[in-house]
């Protein structure tokens, strides 16, 4: 399944014994697969009601927030690192939050779906919004309030100051690492924070 | 799931006398308790239910009289529910300075051979769960495997990790706070007042008088009351409904259904419960405050308790106890890098909903408690 192979993927990029935030962690799977493998510690933030105890029974600690109304809760480089796996792509305030993953963490690793992959970019050029495996809703439908792709990531990053680490992207369980703009479907970034303030 | 079925309660003298936090101390007192469930050989399965204002030992289970009164946490605590008493061993117990059978200012004061009324010493949530770990040493259990409360009990829950933090491994604080805030203060302030001011209070000595304030302590439940209520759930309930169907001109007569539930709930309380006790347990509640011994610092406080293991509960329309104040408690348990999972649970009722059984709110606590189970082992089931 491509989704585990994903999952496997981005925990490769997690230093092992790390202290992790896992910033919209769903159902807890990626924090319980780092605690049982990487023996890494730390919580997850979920917002939906029925991931809460999903994640309690994988003995996962999860806080329920909405990542909107920001990280107060969490201190000044608590953590090692701070995952944002496909979660940038629901939030208004993008920007903040990329702002705030650098405040709370040393190391940042995000994942979002890439607009500028090949069939994404046909469809357009057919006129029409894709529907995809990766992005499978209908444009009005969506929960991804934010479109962007692989290369505007590096931009923003850019812009806020932080200095990237690993950058590649994901497709059908496997990392893309040549045009991944075009090719991967998910774009995956891993950055920290940069010597000047951005 | 079904319930427990019958309970008794069962009490245990304790002589040797209890230092209080106010630098006053109790010799000789009694504390009325349930059990339910079995302990098992290495003693590793106790949970401790701590209640909340009005409540008592009788979480779970009917009593065996005319009424079988029903625990108050029943929908919780039984076979098969979420604190599943198939595999823990739960224990509830009735506070010191209550008014259902553990010592309290109605019983005999042995210094001057009356009731205790006002001269009852004033006792804080430490001291509660201070008489709790000498109840858990009488039953032979070293640590509990959790222990749990709502509001007031929650305060008490957290009480634990502060206080005994070696003697219990996990905590479940639901719609609970670090401390009361001047608008909480307030209310209790004006309940206090209603009883104090009532003609029949008598300076708490009321017993000797065969009086009974029933007028304040209608009026502390009525605005109490109002206070478990979120506007929502109020507004829901009984809006604007009038009790004669239309307006009768009248300042002291019912007019509003709100009224006349609110003035049944009063008459209720009134009946069963003690003046004094609720002095004394709005006070508690006043008292509490963790973070003061630390300059406020509520994360200095729970250092001590960084080894314990927490499940923190808020509702989104508790105004009495609002998330913001649980978010506290979570912030404080993350700047340790304490274990701990945190529920904001979306549900209408206000303050009340820890009493009921949303299922969201219940999903949650039973995930935890079968991590409990999983936790402290030797758990049959």
């Amino acid at each position: 399944m491509s989704e585990r192979r994903d999952l496997e993927l981005i925990a490769e990029l997690v230093p092992p014994g790390s202290r992790v935030l896992d910033l919209g962690c769903g159902d807890g799977e990626l924090l319980a697969h780092l605690g049982a493998r990487r023996g890494c510690t730390g919580y997850g933030v979920e917002i939906a009601d029925a991931n809460i105890p999903r994640c309690v029974q994988r003995g996962v600690q999860v806080i329920q927030l909405n990542l909107e109304e920001g990280l107060a809760l969490f201190g000044d480089h608590s953590f090692d690192v701070v995952l944002q796996l496909d979660t940038l792509q629901h939030l208004r305030n993008t920007e903040r939050m990329l702002r705030e993953t650098a405040r709370v963490g040393r190391i940042g690793i995000v994942s979002f779906p890439n607009f500028a992959h090949w069939p994404n970019r046909l469809s357009v050029a057919r006129g029409r919004m894709p529907v995809t495996k990766t992005l499978p809703y209908q444009w009005y439908d969506t929960p991804n309030i934010r479109v962007g792709t692989f290369a505007d990531f590096e931009v923003l990053a850019r812009r806020n100051g932080l200095r990237i680490l690993d950058a590649f992207g994901l497709h059908d369980g496997r990392a893309v690492r040549r045009w991944p703009n075009l090719r991967a479907s998910v774009a995956v970034f891993k950055f920290e924070r940069g010597q000047q303030p951005g | 799931m079904h319930s427990i079925g019958v309970v008794h309660p069962q009490s245990l003298r304790f002589e040797l006398s209890l230092p209080l936090r106010s630098g006053a101390s109790i010799g000789g007192y009694t504390l009325v308790y349930e059990t339910y469930g079995t302990l098992n050989a290495e003693a590793s399965n106790a949970v401790l239910v701590c209640h909340a204002l009005n409540a008592s030992h009788h979480v779970a289970g009917v009593h065996d009289n005319p009424q079988r009164s029903e625990g108050w946490w029943d929908n919780l605590v039984g076979p098969g529910k979420p604190l599943d008493t198939d595999r823990f061993f739960v224990i509830g117990v009735n506070n010191l300075g209550s008014c259902f059978g553990s010592t309290g200012p109605m019983h005999t004061n042995p210094a001057t051979g009356r009731a205790y009324g006002a001269d009852f010493p004033v006792v804080t949530v430490e001291d509660w769960v201070d008489a709790q770990a000498r109840l858990i040493d009488a039953l032979g259990i070293r640590q509990l495997a959790a222990v749990i409360g709502g509001s007031l009990g929650g305060m008490q829950a957290l009480a634990w990790t502060l206080r005994h933090s070696q003697r219990v491994r996990h905590c479940i604080a639901v719609a609970s706070a670090p401390n009361l805030s001047a608008q909480n203060i307030a209310f209790n302030e004006v309940a206090r007042r209603a009883i104090t001011t009532d003609p029949d209070f008598h300076g708490g000595h009321f017993y000797d008088h065969g009086a009974v304030p029933a007028r304040g302590l209608r009026v502390a439940r009525m605005i109490g009351h109002i206070t478990y209520l979120s506007d929502d759930a109020m507004e829901t309930k009984f809006g604007r409904e009038l009790r004669n169907g239309g307006i009768g001109y009248t300042t002291q007569d019912i007019e509003f259904q709100i009224e006349s539930y609110l003035r049944h709930q009063g008459d209720k309380f009134s009946e069963y419960f003690d003046a004094n006790t609720y002095l004394l347990i709005t006070r508690a509640l006043d008292y509490f405050d963790p973070a003061s011994e630390h300059g406020g610092d509520l994360s200095a406080a729970f250092a001590r308790a960084r080894d314990n293991r927490f499940l923190i509960v808020s509702f989104t329309t508790d105004w009495r106890f609002a998330p913001a104040r649980s978010r506290e408690i979570v912030k404080a348990l993350v700047d340790n890098r304490a274990a701990v999972s945190y529920a904001e649970i979306d549900a209408p009722h206000g303050h009340d909903a820890f009493l009921l059984d949303d299922p969201r709110y219940h999903a949650v606590l039973r995930a935890y408690f079968e991590r409990v189970a999983l936790d402290v082992g030797g758990v049959q089931r």
